[in-house]
């Protein structure tokens, strides 16, 4: 349980410096603007409390939007994020539920599942926040472009740390 | 009351939702619109100093860009020093009388902060830079920011040693510009696509401009002196019915390669609040 804390705790700070050190500044292109660090609220546990998810999910968001200089932004959008994510976890559960230590990985869950799950969750995070920033209605194709783009870019980005940082479970 | 608590009980993930939800929006509503929190200022000098930090060690990458953007403006800057103006004009020779007649009175107006960038995005919708000055240099905010070949942008908010600008590369960032032919002007922002290029609106259409022309701050804002380079027009058109043109701009300034850039600093800007002040004209920066 502990070290679970400790290694979720590494994984927030490392993601916020990733995000806000790095992947700011990088350019990928037009309307390409990778948030990785939404991998934090992906990758949190089947059995977390609601209400600590949420909270978590503010939390990192705050982190996020002191690197960006756009307070409230993040939070909005991460907020939403963490108050979909039971739900779609509870739509997307397998016939028999989420079996005890399984967690939300690419190794875990299979591709299918995995990409489906945090598609849903990028692209409510992604939208929210893009239209956010814009704050009015005049661009909206191209914003909407920005959103897949964008999200494309992220998920990408989220499967590739996915292999890099997990290995495969031994089947036993 | 029992009821409310079995409602309240039932319903508090999403009334907790509800609740940070709305903590963010005001966030967001209070961050563009009114003076930001205290909070935010104190976190910059934190942010400030880890950029300032990862600066250390990625400004040698650029080293040699930085160091031809320097000369490039010590060329510039040469070749406005008295000395490199030659008066060929040999059949006459110039007298000093013992009596100055027509002597120039010009008053210093604008000086300049030198600073570095310590951080800079140029692809999100809203962009902005942190600079390695703050209140202790002598910036404020609405300060102007440029760099020999152009603007960058108008400082929003200053800690003790550090200073976050709003990006020309802003959605709220309107600047007047003037084409440099005739004066006349019209209002210059991004175009949101390209870090290169803006767009120029309301510009009449008595105006004789050209494709290629320079086009320079008008100075009737505050943060900018007259006659700084801003873009140069790749194209013009009048759309639909409009009484005006629109310009399409390609920036003087790379906003890629910002490295050092001078805050302007606008020694009569307290005189003219207070005119200002006085007569009751609103700002509209």
């Amino acid at each position: 349980m502990l070290t679970e804390i400790v290694r979720h705790s590494f994984r927030f700070v490392g993601l916020v410096l990733v995000q806000g050190l790095i992947l700011k500044n990088m350019e990928a292109g037009y309307l390409i603007n990778p948030f990785l660090y939404v991998l934090f609220i992906i990758q949190l546990p089947f059995e977390l409390p609601k209400w600590l998810g949420l909270a978590v999910a503010f939390f990192l968001g705050f982190c996020v939007d002191v690197f960006y200089g756009t307070m409230g932004m993040h939070m909005a959008a991460c907020t939403l994020m963490g108050w979909a994510r039971p739900s779609i976890l509870r739509f997307m559960a397998p016939r028999d539920g989420y079996e005890f230590g399984q967690q939300p990985t690419i190794q875990d869950m299979g591709k299918l599942w995995f990409l489906s799950y945090s598609a849903i969750l990028i692209i409510i995070h992604h939208l929210f926040i893009f239209y956010l920033e814009l704050f009015s209605f005049s661009e909206v194709g191209w914003t909407l472009l920005r959103v897949l783009f964008s999200s494309a870019a992220t998920l990408l980005l989220v499967v590739v740390t996915q292999f890099l940082f997990y290995r495969t479970r031994e089947s036993a | 009351m029992r009821n409310l608590i079995v409602f309240l009980a039932r319903h508090y993930f999403f009334l907790l939702f509800l609740v940070l939800q709305i903590i963010s929006l005001t966030l967001v509503v209070n961050h563009n619109y009114f003076q930001r929190a205290a909070a935010v200022s104190a976190s910059n000098a934190l942010i400030g100093s880890m950029y300032e930090t990862r600066n250390e060690v990625t400004q040698y990458f650029d080293l040699k860009d930085q160091n031809i953007q320097l000369s490039e403006m010590n060329a510039i800057l040469l070749g406005r020093l008295e000395t490199a103006y030659l008066d060929y004009d040999t059949t006459s020779t110039l007298i000093t009388d013992s009596v100055k007649l027509g002597i120039e009175v010009k008053r210093l107006r604008y000086s300049y902060i030198a600073a570095q960038v310590l951080d800079n995005t140029v692809t999100l919708r809203n962009n902005y830079i942190i600079l390695n000055r703050g209140t202790l240099q002598g910036v404020k905010p609405d300060m102007g920011v440029i760099t020999p070949g152009g603007i960058v942008g108008i400082v929003r908010e200053v800690s003790d040693n550090f200073c976050v600008v709003m990006s020309l590369l802003h959605k709220d960032c309107k600047i007047s510009a003037s084409v440099k032919r005739d004066g006349t002007f019209g209002q210059l922002a991004w175009n949101y696509l390209d870090y290169r290029e803006g767009e120029m609106v309301d510009l009449p259409t008595h105006s004789k401009i050209a494709i290629g022309d320079t086009l320079v701050t008008s100075g009737f804002g505050d943060a900018f002196p007259a006659g700084i380079p801003v873009g140069t027009v790749m194209q013009f058109e009048r759309k639909g019915g409009d009484k005006t043109y629109t310009v399409r701009v390609r920036f003087t300034t790379d906003f890629r390669k910002l490295h050092h850039v001078y805050i302007v600093r606008d020694l009569m800007r307290p005189e003219l609040d207070q005119l200002k002040e006085k007569a009751g004209v609103n700002d509209a920066h």
